[in-house]
This record gives C-alpha cells, structure tokens and sequence, in this order.
C-alpha cells in the first residue's frame, strides 16, 4: 500500500479531493495529453489549471456543483448521482449513467 | 566529501558523491540511448535529476501546478489480497476497498480485478465480476475499469489446451511452437473481448490491459486485436495498455501488427501501435537492474520515458510499480526513492499520468 500512497503524494491530483478524477476521464474519455486535459476540466469548472489540485478551492465547488465530495455529507449527491452531474459538467456520456437510465422505467 | 543517501536496485541504502551519482545517472542515460537509438537527457535534465536524487529531504513531490493523475494495477486486491498480489490482507470486499481507494485515499482513478488477476480465470465467474462491477459503479465517482493481465502463458499446457512453445522449441519444432502461439493468441483475443463485452454491460468504464507481452510477441498481438476489436464494438471505452517490459520478447520473432515486428520493440516504438489499435492510454515500461544504483536506474528509465511520451499519440501513464520505472526491485519500496523516481518521471520525462 505504501507505494501507490507515496505516488499520490508526490505526484497525484487527490482524486475527488481535488479535480483528479475529472482530468483523469478526460484522459480517458478523450485521449488528451494532460496539458489539454487539464484545460478542458478548468474552463469547464471555471477555474484555473492549478486550482484543479488545490483541496481548498474544490471541496466547496465540489459540493456546489453535486459533483461528489471527500467527505460523506449526509444528502449529497454520491456513486451514480455524482457521475450523471458529471456528464452535464464535462460534456460526456458515462458508461455507469447510460446503464442506470437504461434500467428506469 | 559529502555523501547521500540513495537506494541500490534492490532498496538497499548506500551513500554516493555527487560525481558518482552525475556518474552513474549518465551511465544509465547512455546505456538506454543506445539499446533504444534515442537522444540522450540534456545537461539541464541532469542537473535537475541530480537536484531530484540529492534532496535532503525523505519525501519530495513534484512543483506545485504539475500534479498528473495516477492510475492503479491489481486495484483493489491490494487490499484483501495475499502476498502474492502485493495485498495486505485487510479482509473486505472489492467494493470496500475500492471505495478506500476513492474516499481515504485519493486516487485519481480505480480499477476491479479478479483475485487471480488475468483474463482466462475471470471466465467462469463472470457473473460474479459483473455484478461487483455494477454494485462498485452504482456507488464510485472515479473512472473505475476492470483490469487483468492477458498472460498468454495460461494458454499452454499444463494450463491450457495449447502444447507449450518452451517444450516445442527445445525439440527445435519451430514451426509448431509458432503456431501453438498463434493458436494462444487467437483464444486470448477472444477471451478478452467476451470478458469485455459482460463487463462494459456491467457499466465498466473500461478496460486496463496489465502486463502486455508478458509472454512476448505473441501476448501483445493478441492484446493489439483484443483492443482493436473493443474499440470498435464500444466506441467510448476507456482503454489502458501497460506494459510488461521494456522489451517485447520475440518468443514468435515473426508476428506483425500494422506492418510491424512486434519482436523487439522498445517503449518509444510500441506506443504508435498501441495508438493505431486503439488505445487511450499507454503505460510504458523500464526495468529495474538490482545490481545498479537508483541514479542509474533513473537515468536509464527518464531517458526512456521521455522518448516514449514524445512518440505516443496518447497520454502515457509510465508504470512505476514495485521494479520499475526507477522503483527499486522490492515488496516495500522506499518512499524515498519511490516520490525521487515519480517526480522525475513527471518533471523530466513529462508523462501524463503515473
């Protein structure tokens, strides 16, 4: 466990602490390199590229936005809700939501 | 003189001097130009190595701005798995622990794997990876993929229905060695495409191909195909392709894909093929030599990767596990020389992603 934690630390966006996840499916969804990733994200969150990793500036505009936070707050948008806030934001399908819509009656 | 602390290959701590360390990083440097005919570091790149490896303190991180994201092999049995998939042995479920990954940890991104960690052993319980796939999405913010190694090894006897080329090649039978891989290849294909189709049923996002070529050119055709076919039934699947080695073996030695060996390709030349098949993300591999020290290792493994993120068409997540990519070649690595080598790797050789 200590390996994958140190490069966290050392060089990871936190996750849903911060914006990682978010340039991470960018990444993903779209094959950009992490430049263009990160500016995607930013402009889409108005924000700038290095507020992507700042803890501070995120969680409250995690929380806004019902994107998913760190922290378990009771009536937040979590797991799928948080995802198909996630496609408004970003412009994308996600494979989970498309599933879950497919399933509703 | 003054001397700091660094690591051997295998984790061992030594003391060097800074014209021993400037010493063995250019060495690496140009033991790696020359196995894989590329541009050498700059002499400002290996100031700023040197700076890297002689920092003062136990852990470095990279300049504020510069984080990437980081995505994870072998995912969630690192958690309930035993010794043999690096686990510690927490007993949880897989969607425990990848919500650990998420909530306690800070991971960028997750991955679902089976215990037994490849693709042939997933078959016969599919419905169970299926349904651990939908209850982990149902409940997961971060891209979550299903992850396996292709390991085309399983394909041959004793563990398969193909008689092993290993066996065949001793008796010289070439020919049929070949054809046993070929035969492997085309049911690994097959197999990771099934296995695939259930899973992105499932909601996946998609898929981490751990350890391509691991049983050489034969397992990265098969990968190649499998990623190819994917790319076409699921336009939108995410789609990782890490590396087993540095080096692809040419266990086959003839085997093409796009019009090129696959028997021989280093990182920089394996990135394009992965690209044309249809990949979103490359994870490039170096090996660790234990015998040398970690300026070594990172000399060679920085000059690597840098020619590899300039030659991919698509980000490249370097692996930077337990022996490579400048890690030393041991069950815990040391966080020192594990945050000195991913710093280098974002801040030197550029990588998108770890």
């Amino acid at each position: 466990m200590g390996m994958p934690i140190s490069h966290i630390m050392t060089s990871g966006m936190s996750g849903i602490r911060a914006a990682g996840d978010l340039v991470a499916r960018m990444e993903f969804a779209k094959g950009m390199r992490i430049g263009e990733a990160k500016d995607y994200v930013a402009k889409k969150l108005d924000v700038t590229t290095a507020d992507l990793s700042d803890e501070y500036v995120m969680r409250e505009l995690r929380e806004e936005l019902g994107i998913g936070v760190i922290t378990s707050v009771a009536g937040a948008p979590k797991g799928i809700a948080a995802k198909m806030n996630i496609e408004k934001l970003l412009d994308l399908k996600i494979n989970s939501c498309e599933k879950f819509r497919g399933q509703l009656k | 003189m003054t001397e700091y602390k660094l690591r051997m290959g295998d984790g061992k701590r030594i003391s060097m001097t800074k014209e021993q360390i400037i010493a063995d990083l250019k060495e690496g440097m140009a033991d790696a130009a020359d196995l894989g005919d590329i541009p050498d570091l700059s002499e400002d790149e290996i100031d700023k190595l040197v700076d890297i490896l002689t920092m003062p303190s136990r852990m470095v991180g990279v300049e504020q701005g510069m984080e990437v994201p980081v995505t994870h092999d072998i995912g969630t049995i690192r958690i309930d798995g035993d010794q043999g998939n690096s686990g510690v042995g927490i007993p949880s479920s897989r969607l425990v622990g990848a919500m650990m990954h998420e909530r306690a940890f800070g991971a960028d991104t997750m991955e679902l794997g089976h215990i037994d960690y490849s693709y042939k052993p997933a078959k016969p319980v599919i419905a169970q990876e299926m349904q651990t796939m939908e209850v982990c999405q149902q409940n997961m913010i971060v891209p979550l993929l299903y992850g396996a190694m292709p390991n085309m090894g399983l394909y041959y006897t004793p563990d398969g229905p193909f008689e092993n080329p290993g066996d065949l090649m001793k008796a010289f039978k070439i020919d049929e060695a070949r054809e046993s891989m070929e035969h492997s290849a085309e049911h690994l294909t097959r197999d990771i495409v099934w296995i695939m189709q259930r899973m992105m049923a499932s909601g996946s996002d998609g898929v981490n191909f751990d350890t391509i070529g691991a049983a050489g050119d034969g397992d990265m055709y098969a990968s190649l195909h499998a990623i190819e076919a994917l790319r076409k039934q699921f336009p939108d699947i995410y789609i990782e392709a890490g590396m087993a080695g540095e080096l692809l073996l040419g266990m086959h030695g003839e085997l093409e894909y796009d019009g090129v060996t696959l028997a021989g390709l280093w990182p920089h030349q394996q990135a394009p093929l992965v690209a044309k098949a249809g990949a979103n993300v490359f994870g490039p591999v170096v090996n660790t030599n234990t015998s040398k020290s970690s300026a070594w290792n990172l000399g060679r493994a920085v000059t690597f990767i840098k020619q590899a993120v300039k030659d991919s068409p698509l980000p490249c997540h370097v692996n930077m596990g337990m022996g490579v990519g400048g890690i030393p070649m041991l069950e815990t690595p040391t966080i020192d020389a594990v945050s000195r080598a991913s710093k280098a790797m974002v801040e030197i050789a550029g990588v998108d992603g770890i």
